[in-house]
């Protein structure tokens, strides 16, 4: 066991300098300079040009930034924003919470609704129940993000007011920030009504993240539970009278559940990448918008420092899969 | 399953209560395009950094009055300029307060040490603030004054003198700029002896009608109304920047009530918004230009003979109607029509390809040539899509035998390159930053601007002459009199083809009252007030 795990964490520290090394070229490799698109049409002078260059370090060859970037990290400083001049962490920090706030709960609408429609569609194999699920789940699955929030917005808040368009929170609330987490602060801050302004603001952005992922879910656990239930075991369970839903339930889910959880897993990267449109749409104050915007404005501390730590998080969460894999699945942890 | 659907709707029902009573307490919502870079203007040039830093919280020695691009009396009461018009005197406003955070109060009102900190910290490299938070002073280093400015002197608590190197007219307008709002010396001395200067340009504080109170980055900003505000209190009792990147979203929320105001509608949404009857669709000429630059130093372009044919066999209403969907004005002088010394009587060339194919032959390019045309690859109001407006343009330019070829880059890289002199024909534009003719035509087209931000590389003596002579005048109606004989010379030497003013809308719900645009591009909530 504890070999597996040692083979799996050595695979990690390449995989670590590969993302260092990728996300500081690739930014570079994008035309235009930081300075010139800070400037725009009013442009800057040569010499004005020179000395921002050596105050934000761009005048030193690339391979001593490199060395200095890589430096910081060990030190724990991502170098600051070129053009806000914060610490990257500290932005990071301030952001990162809306972000896990709103993958956390598309994740949970993806399972409450993409779990319980696979299996029925499952169980109800070749009924229009599952005709219209697959149906469903592959337009989810393949709509455009943008499109889908700008629809679900004008349905439900503009045209019914039944949810607020954007933000985290209804304007009247003076919400202090203490966790970063809006639901969490919101109920601390003992003002009436904030948490379920809270709540509301988190629906039509949580539906619009988790669809895709849900459309997923759905389809997986569909196929697999189809063939857990043609297993011989569930026939035996069957043919010995225990209730339908206990051999659903009980005998047949738990082994479908195994490729499953899985995905959803593999999901968390989906979800914190994908957050880029849904945050973007509803002006969601999170990581995927401030990444977007420092690519568009050449900011390379907060592009590779923002970057490396999202890849941090899902080589993570993927060892973590890996290894509750391995535990729960000797056949794997011996392969290696 | 069930469960779960009602606590869902329970909590749709609360909310959509919620967002109604939102309207109802003078809390003012703009639906703001981005997160400010910081609240410190002196450091920035993007207009979305002023309208929330210097428009809200700060005041200036002079102001542009709301509406004009013309100045009047700020924090300054008055000034007097010396007959060499290198002595500027401004007598300053007594009884001015600041505002007070939680971690300071000011215990003096506005005086002198105010204006000469403000100014000091970015001209004086050794000034113990001039390197605080990165200490890039862009647009006071921009617009000159860092070489412009001799000395600043304290003359009395209430007066302070400036001198400069050379008679400079438009430092007046300068100083209504957002880099010149006022800060408070005394938070500073206290913040400087604290050990955490660069505080003062995260929480200054300011003698603006509104107070910062909270910045949630990319999220919100919120700020009250200063109840000591020397102009006096502003009718709303708070405000709030929900800041919203997307145009749709922005006019959602404006629809549902969640925003009083925005910014920079989609030019797709207008006819929708005209029609609505909760939102009051504003417009007005924005303060800038979208030209066509001619390298006039490249052949053909060195003969004026050529630029004029391709000035005449540009159909620009037609670049009006499909580049602009309307939202946009022919422009026939480089200075949009709000600016003061506008020469309205400077004839434009019509579209006329026949004339235009008889000018080419004159100039020996009977069979035409081929050129390029660079087309830049962002959005900007002058010209919003320019692409578009490039294969509008190669089309008539092929009709009289010119053979174009749209080229684009990376922002960045175009303008640099444009700086250079790289390419044949580039398609740019400006908005201004002070209301001074100066500001559009020196920079833009001045000899000083060559190999910079003069793109058609143009240098015509005459021209220039005219710009410097009214540089150093502040005799207004004079400077009026050399401009206007400066937009005769340009439109007759063609550098350009002008192509459009942009139309600027703004989209603000009915029950707002009092707001105006400003012609520079700002948004000031001082003077708006909800009608109930």
């Amino acid at each position: 066991m504890f070999q597996f795990i040692f083979k799996r964490l050595s695979l990690v520290i390449p995989t670590f300098i590969g993302i260092t090394l990728l996300t500081f070229t690739l930014i570079r490799l994008i035309p235009g300079d930081p300075i010139e698109v800070m400037a725009g049409e009013r442009g800057v002078s040569a010499e004005r040009h020179a000395i921002l260059s050596a105050e934000l370090g761009l005048d030193q060859p690339l391979y001593i930034q490199y060395f200095q970037y890589v430096k910081g990290i060990f030190q724990g400083d991502l170098g600051n924003s070129l053009v806000t001049r914060e610490p990257v962490l500290s932005e990071f920090l301030t952001l990162f919470p809306a972000t896990v706030e709103l993958a956390f709960c598309a994740a949970i609408f993806a399972v409450l609704v993409g779990l319980p429609a696979g299996i029925i569609a499952a169980v109800r194999r070749g009924t229009l129940f599952d005709h219209s699920v697959m149906t469903f789940s592959l337009t989810g699955y393949s709509m455009p993000i943008f499109w889908w929030a700008l629809l679900l917005m004008l349905v439900f808040s503009v045209n019914l007011g039944w949810t607020p368009v954007s933000g985290r929170i209804d304007v009247v609330f003076w919400i202090e920030d203490v966790t970063g987490f809006m639901l969490i602060d919101s109920l601390l801050s003992d003002e009436e009504g904030a948490f379920s302004s809270a709540v509301s603001h988190l629906i039509l952005p949580s539906i619009v993240l988790g669809t895709i992922p849900m459309a997923v879910i759905a389809r997986m656990t569909r196929s697999s539970m189809l063939e857990v239930l043609s297993e011989d075991y569930i026939r035996t369970a069957r043919s010995k009278g225990i209730a339908p839903w206990r051999v659903i339930v009980i005998h047949a889910l738990r082994n479908a559940l195994i490729p499953v959880i899985t995905v959803i897993g593999l999901q968390v990267g989906i979800l914190l990448s994908g957050a880029i449109l849904t945050e973007t749409v509803f002006a969601w104050p999170g990581i995927g918008k401030w990444l977007i915007e420092s690519i568009g404005r050449r900011d390379y501390p907060v592009v590779q420092g923002g970057i490396l730590i999202v890849a941090t998080i899902i080589i993570i969460v993927n060892l973590l899969v890996d290894l509750t894999y391995g535990i729960i699945n000797p056949r794997i942890r011996h392969s290696n | 399953m069930k469960k779960g659907l009602t606590a869902l709707s329970l909590a749709i029902l609360a909310s959509s209560a919620i967002s109604t009573s939102a309207n109802a307490a003078s809390t003012f919502v703009y639906c703001s395009e981005g997160s400010p870079e910081g609240f410190n203007p002196a450091f920035y040039t993007a207009g979305t950094t002023f309208d929330a830093s210097s428009k809200s919280m700060f005041n200036r020695l002079l102001e542009f009055k709301l509406g004009t691009t013309q100045t009047e009396p700020g924090l300054a009461e008055s000034y007097e300029v010396s007959e060499d018009g290198k002595t500027y005197t401004f007598h300053l406003r007594k009884g001015v307060k600041f505002h007070s955070s939680k971690t300071f109060k000011p215990t003096r009102d506005f005086n002198a040490d105010d204006v000469i900190f403000t100014f000091a910290r970015q001209w004086d490299t050794n000034h113990p603030y001039h390197k605080v938070s990165g200490g890039s002073y862009e647009y006071f280093t921009g617009m000159g004054m860092d070489s412009l400015i001799k000395d600043i002197t304290r003359v009395d608590d209430y007066t302070v003198k400036f001198e400069l190197n050379q008679p400079e007219a438009p430092f007046l307008a300068n100083l209504a700029m957002d880099f010149a709002s006022i800060f408070s010396a005394e938070q500073a001395d206290y913040l400087m002896k604290k050990g955490t200067p660069e505080q003062l340009d995260i929480n200054p504080v300011a003698t603006g009608p509104f107070q910062k109170v909270q910045y949630q980055k990319d999220s919100l900003i919120r700020y009250t109304a200063f109840k000591d505000y020397w102009k006096g209190k502003a009718q709303i009792d708070r405000l709030v920047f929900a800041i919203t990147p997307d145009a749709s979203v922005r006019y959602a929320k404006l629809k549902a009530g969640e925003c009083h105001a925005m910014p920079y509608p989609n030019p797709a949404d207008l006819d929708q918004m005209k029609n609505d009857p909760n939102i009051n669709l504003m417009s007005q000429e924005g303060l800038n230009v979208g030209y066509l630059g001619f390298n006039t130093q490249k052949a053909p372009f060195t003969s004026s003979k050529v630029r004029q044919a391709l000035n005449y066999a540009t159909n620009k209403q037609a670049i009006i109607d499909t580049v602009f969907q309307g939202a946009g004005k022919i422009a026939k002088n480089p200075l949009p029509p709000t600016m003061w010394s506008y020469n309205d009587k400077v004839i434009d060339y019509n579209y006329d390809p026949v004339k235009a194919k008889q000018l080419l032959k004159e100039a020996g390019y009977e069979n035409g040539f081929s050129t390029d045309i660079w087309a830049m690859p962002v959005q900007r109001p002058y010209n919003p899509n320019a692409r578009r407006m490039a294969e509008v343009i190669q089309e008539d330019w092929a009709k009289v035998g010119v053979k174009a070829e749209i080229k684009s880059y990376e922002w960045g890289e175009y303008l640099n390159r444009s700086k250079k002199g790289e390419h044949d024909t580039v398609l740019l534009g400006w908005t201004g930053d002070n209301g001074d003719p100066d500001n559009f035509l020196y920079v833009l087209l001045g000899c000083d601007g060559v190999g910079g931000s003069n793109r058609a590389q143009w240098c015509n003596t005459d021209f220039d002459n005219l710009l410097i002579k009214a540089k150093k005048t502040s005799d207004q109606s004079q400077r009026t009199a050399y401009y206007e004989e400066a937009q005769q010379i340009f439109k007759q030497e063609a550098p350009w083809i002008t192509v459009a003013h942009s139309v600027v809308y703004e989209p603000i719900r009915k029950e707002v009252k009092g707001y105006k645009i400003d012609p520079l591009g700002g948004h000031h909530f001082y003077n708006v007030s909800l009608e109930k």
